[in-house]
């Protein structure tokens, strides 16, 4: 009777060494934004059993891990927001023994203002915020900020925008000819006065949206590229435009939480998804592009030349990425931004 | 009594009542319709199909907060039962006391404070607690989901003890029996349906809670409500109605149960 | 005569958990409501009566000197307040035939519509917020009729509007109402009512003067029980106001994520609480005036 109960410990206690020794990951990342295939692949090479927790916005993430007691490894924060989690040591370098192969990122995206020389993050995937519109009932110019800002009858009161503070601030500002950090007061009035118009014409506000399109909830909005390009893989009838007055270009990027407790495992996540075939397969998910030399070989046909992904010639220069903005500068925009809100 | 006046009809209250029935069941029939649909559809049917449960019960992330789901609900509908048992023997037919009411109001207060209040407040405890101990299993949520059901319980086991008769427990006394023996033998026996719909009603409120979870859960700890919360902004196919249905069996068969416990026993 | 010592006892295990669990952190929340904005979300130790300022006024951000009442968070405020009274006195009009109904059946059938009622109420919020979505969707059940018949050339925008959340806080709170009242009607001695119609009273002055009154504490049971959970409501207003149509709720848990301003939702919840209790004040109060005359 001993003994048996002695082998039985022994059997759990073994069990449960065994468990822990290929162990377990926590990812802290955007909804609908992970690939199930890239996650059971890593868990097929590794072992390591991954869960996926989501946010909605990079406000919920950042007031999430300042908190503390998260329980996360990684999280997926957007560019603009990188530099806050460096600064207020959320996150740590990455190991150079086990992240070995930063020199898959392409070089555009090696050097990066919000990361130099890429000490703390490995990038996710990269993508554009601009306009949907359904085509079948506005037929006008769809490359302009109009559409949410000053739209057009055909739309009023059916437009969905993202409540993501910083693309909508950026594209009000750029309508109104403005720097992305300008201090000037009088652009920063027309933008909340612009923001403040527009507001009735749009019914919701809320993410998550695209079966909300495909349903026919929504005729347009502010929206980004991959999510639009899944809209339009089940309602041909939606279109992307990009505001000829200025548009974000954001990256996504991924990065080891300080007080990880899966540290080890968090870095061989991020070396995993630095290889090509990987990083395909996290773009064929979310449809958008990723930023790993070779990664477009391993996207779907239907990605090829997407109009979501290929930014047309005489756009391309409106394209403007992120910057962190100094503090007072920041809270005018959350000033503007919680009234807009409420 | 000749005529055939009713006392007990008044004019069209019935086609009223049999209208608010049927407003209450057709969302919930069209829910349960169309998870059987066999094209992803909320609105035209292609056939009969059962993929959506299929997918429903192969996609491990369902499995996975289901059963937390109903383990969190078993648990913490457990030890609030236990909980609210005791309290209850310790505030019904035993005459006023002193600090009374302000148990009443403890006990109550789940019920009177809106969930979003309960659950920041929560948020920001919790957080502390974390920070201090480092822990973070699932110890704050069954804390959280037992406050929750401790007064449901409570009212249940409180209105049971409330008809029973205190000459029962004198009876057993007379008969030398002492306050342990008469609790075992008598009063517990008679308590066991106030008991079981407590925790019944325990069990199905905690399945139900999302706001209090959604504030307080950590990694890897969604339940069903919170995931809904999720999805429901997101791919709404007939697999979400699929799982609904399921769900909705089990509350049923839950229901069933509860009605024929206390039909049988109350009277 | 034993002491009241052993009543405390066992009581004590609920009572902690209660404390630690429930109303305890509440306290957390008045503090937070006196404290500053911390960066980016948090609090910073430095009290201050601002949140509370804010909860009714704002400065414009270009012209801090001028301060004007706040209408997006009184608009909030009053959306609440008046859909919560909607959603009861919709409850309370299909509740009251629905419960009259069931209370008048034979008491062999009684027990089944009893079961019927339950029902809806034992299921998942979630799902029956669901149900919801799916029937007033510009694609959804209802559209869908009425655009086959020919009723309508255009779907109808219903969802995202204060008329979705109406309909999805009374469908999801119906039960509550019924409930109550219903076992007020069990307990109606009929023959009160059947000494009315001998008295040639009209089925309306019956109706008005007899068995309302009778069955009052049943109402004001059933309008608490619907109006507390209807004005702190948060999934509902979500889902089917798709984040603009907010009610106090969704204000509240606004702060804590992309409003950043935790002692703001800390004293919007004080605010929330308040209204609450006076309203609990107000319903027990009336019961109580209505019970002290009968008892003569």
């Amino acid at each position: 009777m001993k003994k048996t109960l002695g082998y039985a410990v022994a059997a759990l206690l073994g069990s449960t060494a065994f468990a822990s020794a290929q162990g377990v990951l926590n990812l802290y990342n955007w909804g609908n934004y992970t690939s199930p295939e890239m996650l059971a692949a890593f868990t097929a090479e590794t072992g390591i059993e991954v869960t996926v927790t989501d946010y909605d916005s990079n406000d919920t993430a950042l007031a999430r891990i300042r908190q503390g007691g998260h329980g996360f490894d990684i999280v997926v924060p957007s560019d603009t927001y990188v530099p806050i989690f460096i600064q207020e040591g959320l996150v740590q370098e990455l190991d150079d023994a086990i992240v070995t192969d930063r020199a898959n990122i392409l070089p555009q995206f090696l050097d990066v203002p919000f990361d130099p020389g890429r000490e703390y993050s490995v990038p996710w995937q990269w993508g554009t915020t601009g306009v949907i519109v359904n085509t079948a009932v506005y037929s006008g110019d769809i490359n302009t900020a109009d559409i949410v800002l000053n739209t057009p009858p055909e739309l009023q009161g059916r437009l969905n925008v993202i409540p993501e503070m910083s693309d909508v601030m950026a594209i009000a500002i750029y309508y109104h000819g403005g720097e992305r950090c300008t201090t000037d007061t009088a652009i920063l009035r027309q933008v909340r006065d612009t923001l403040m118009a527009a507001k009735p014409n749009w019914l919701a506000l809320d993410y998550g949206t695209v079966d909300a399109y495909v349903a026919g909830d929504f005729d347009g909005g502010l929206y980004w590229n991959g999510a639009a390009m899944r809209v339009r893989l089940q309602a041909e009838q939606f279109a992307y435009g990009y505001p000829a007055t200025g548009y974000p270009i954001w990256m996504d990027n991924a990065m080891v939480l300080a007080d990880a407790p899966n540290r080890d495992n968090a870095m061989r996540f991020l070396n995993f998804i630095l290889q090509p075939e990987n990083a395909a397969m996290i773009s064929n998910f979310a449809r958008y592009a990723n930023g790993i030399i070779g990664g477009e070989e391993g996207m779907d046909e239907v990605m090829r030349g997407a109009p979501e992904l290929v930014i047309p010639e005489n756009l391309v220069a409106a394209g403007r990425w992120g910057q962190v903005c100094p503090q007072e500068v920041n809270d005018i925009h959350a000033a503007i931004w919680t009234e807009l809100l409420q | 009594m000749a005529k055939g006046f009713n006392v007990r009809t008044l004019p069209g209250f019935g086609g009223v009542a049999i209208l608010t029935f049927v407003l209450l069941y057709v969302p919930i029939v069209i829910l349960v319709v169309f998870s059987f649909n066999a094209e992803n559809s909320q609105t035209v049917w292609h056939g009969f199909s059962l993929r959506w449960y299929e997918a429903a019960l192969a996609n491990e992330q369902v499995r996975e907060v289901s059963i937390r789901s109903l383990w969190l609900a078993a648990v913490s509908a457990g030890l609030a039962t236990v909980l609210a048992t005791l309290a209850a023997l310790g505030t019904t037919r035993v005459g006023r006391f002193p600090g009374q009411t302000m148990i009443y109001a403890l006990i109550n207060q789940p019920l009177m404070v809106p969930e979003i209040v309960t659950g920041i407040a929560l948020l920001i405890f919790v957080a502390w607690i974390k920070i201090a101990t480092g822990y973070t299993g699932m110890g704050y949520m069954v804390a959280a989901h037992t406050a929750f059901c401790i007064p449901f319980a409570y009212l249940s086991i409180r209105a049971r003890l409330e008809t029973m008769d205190p000459a029962l427990e004198s009876a057993a006394a007379d008969l030398y029996a002492s306050p342990v023996q008469a609790f075992r033998y008598i009063t517990l026996p008679l308590l066991v349906p106030g008991i079981v719909a407590g925790f019944m009603l325990g069990f199905v409120v905690s399945l139900d809670t999302v706001v209090i979870t959604e504030f307080v859960k950590s990694a890897g700890q969604e339940t069903l409500p919170t995931w809904m919360l999720g999805q429901l902004r997101r791919t709404t196919t007939p697999e979400m109605n699929a799982i609904a249905t399921l769900f909705l069996a089990l509350s049923l068969l839950i229901v069933t149960v509860f009605f024929l416990i206390t039909r049988t026993r109350g009277r | 005569m034993q002491g009241h010592g052993w009543k405390w006892l066992l009581c004590a295990p609920a009572l902690t958990v209660l404390v630690l669990a429930a109303s305890g952190p509440l306290l957390i929340v008045v503090v937070y409501s006196f404290l500053s904005p911390g960066n980016l979300g948090g609090v910073a130790w430095d009290p201050t009566l601002d949140a509370w300022f804010r909860v009714f006024f704002k400065r414009d951000i270009f012209e801090p000197e001028v301060v004007t009442w706040n209408a997006d968070h009184l608009t909030v405020l009053w959306r609440s307040i008046w859909l919560s009274l909607q959603t009861t006195f919709i409850c309370a009009l299909l509740g009251f035939p629905t419960a009259w109904f069931i209370a008048t059946r034979p008491p062999s059938s009684r027990t089944l519509w009893l079961f019927l009622i339950t029902i809806p109420f034992w299921t998942n919020l979630l799902i029956r917020t669901f149900a919801v979505q799916e029937m007033l969707r510009n694609n959804g059940t209802i559209n869908t009729l009425l655009l086959m018949t020919g009723i309508i050339d255009e779907p109808l925008q219903l969802i995202f509007t204060d008329f979705a959340v109406l309909v999805g806080m009374a469908y999801v709170f119906l039960p509550l109402m019924v409930l109550p009242l219903y076992a007020a009607m069990d307990k109606m001695d009929f023959r009160l009512v059947e000494a009315a119609y001998d008295l040639y009273a009209s089925r309306w002055k019956a109706l008005w003067h007899v068995i309302l009154p009778l069955v009052r504490p049943g109402f004001v049971a059933g309008s608490i029980l619907v109006f507390i959970p209807a004005i702190g409501s948060f999934v509902t207003p979500r889902v089917l106001g798709g984040g603009r149509t907010m009610m106090l709720g969704n204000l509240i848990a606004l702060q804590f994520g992309q409003g950043r301003n935790w002692p703001l939702g800390a004293a919007l919840s004080m605010l929330l609480l308040i209204i609450v209790t006076a309203a609990l004040v107000i319903y027990l109060r009336a019961l109580n005036r209505m019970e002290g005359p009968r008892r003569g």
